[in-house]
């Protein structure tokens, strides 16, 4: 299994993660997903790699360091977000009884063995 | 915005507004101009649309060399502008979009807003069918009349 795959059944393991995927944050493309039905990979890309950018740039601007994570809380569900280097991110959605903790150590620790 | 037919100008603003795309230019596959946001000038228009098209026609030609369905989309990466050509069906015929866009969006936004516009232009064109072919002894008149209809002028 390659290590962006082995990275994301890492995520997915956890409980409440309805999936996860490793993005592109420049192009916003997916480069690798483990997801459920239904949800669809390609506009998770695209929008979470714009709030990556966004976020990066908004931070620069601040003259602060890019964010290691990123936690957007929804009404249903939350989206997390670890940026790693070579310009991957690594993304999970979560329903909102996940265990958000686990969730974060596991991608931040996924998303560094991608490094 | 500049469009010849009225119907295909709020997908396109929807698309501009949400993809923070430069420019959009859309055509038929012969390479006639149906709309344009964000080009100058007339001749910059024709140019555009005829290698839109001849790439269009190109790429779907390799395709069926290789034994392949249609590609999607081509993109060409720059640094500082992007350009993503593709072609659709739609009620009226093939279609084609051809979009440039900067670093300040990302191709994945611009396909993701892009397949959203197809969608919507297919939903709000109408079912009658496209006007008859231009003549060629009206195909100046109808040309200049085009230009004006998309520069104003």
């Amino acid at each position: 299994m390659s290590p962006a795959n082995t990275a994301l059944e890492r995520v997915t393991q956890v409980p409440g993660v309805r999936g996860s995927l490793l993005i592109s944050g420049t192009d916003g493309l997916v480069v690798a997903e483990r997801l459920m039905d239904g949800i669809d990979g390609r506009a998770i890309a695209a929008l979470a790699g714009s709030l990556i950018q966004r976020l990066g740039r908004a931070t620069a601007g601040a003259g602060l360091r890019i964010p290691t994570f990123v936690h957007l809380r929804g009404s249903s569900g939350s989206v997390l977000a670890a940026p790693g280097q070579n310009d991957l991110v690594l993304v999970a959605l979560v329903s909102l009884d996940a265990n958000l903790g686990l969730a974060r150590l596991e991608m931040l620790d996924a998303v560094g063995r991608l490094n | 915005m500049r469009a010849l037919e009225p119907w295909v100008v709020e997908p396109l603003q929807t698309f501009l507004a949400e993809s923070s795309a430069r420019l959009i230019l859309l055509m038929t596959t012969a390479g006639q101009v149906v709309a344009q946001h964000g080009f100058a000038r007339s001749f910059e228009v024709m140019t555009a649309a005829a290698l839109g098209s001849a790439i269009v026609a190109s790429t779907e030609e390799l395709a069926r060399l290789m034994g392949a369905p249609r590609f999607g989309a081509v993109v060409h990466g720059g640094s500082q502008q992007s350009c993503l050509l593709a072609a659709f069906g739609t009620p009226r015929g093939r279609w084609i979009g051809l979009v440039v866009f900067g670093p300040e969006t990302s191709v994945g936004l611009v396909q993701l807003f892009f397949d959203q516009m197809v969608e919507e232009l297919v939903g709000a064109a109408p079912r009658e069918p496209a006007p008859a072919p231009m003549l060629a002894e009206n195909f100046e008149r109808e040309l200049n009349a085009s230009l004006k209809e998309l520069f104003g002028r």
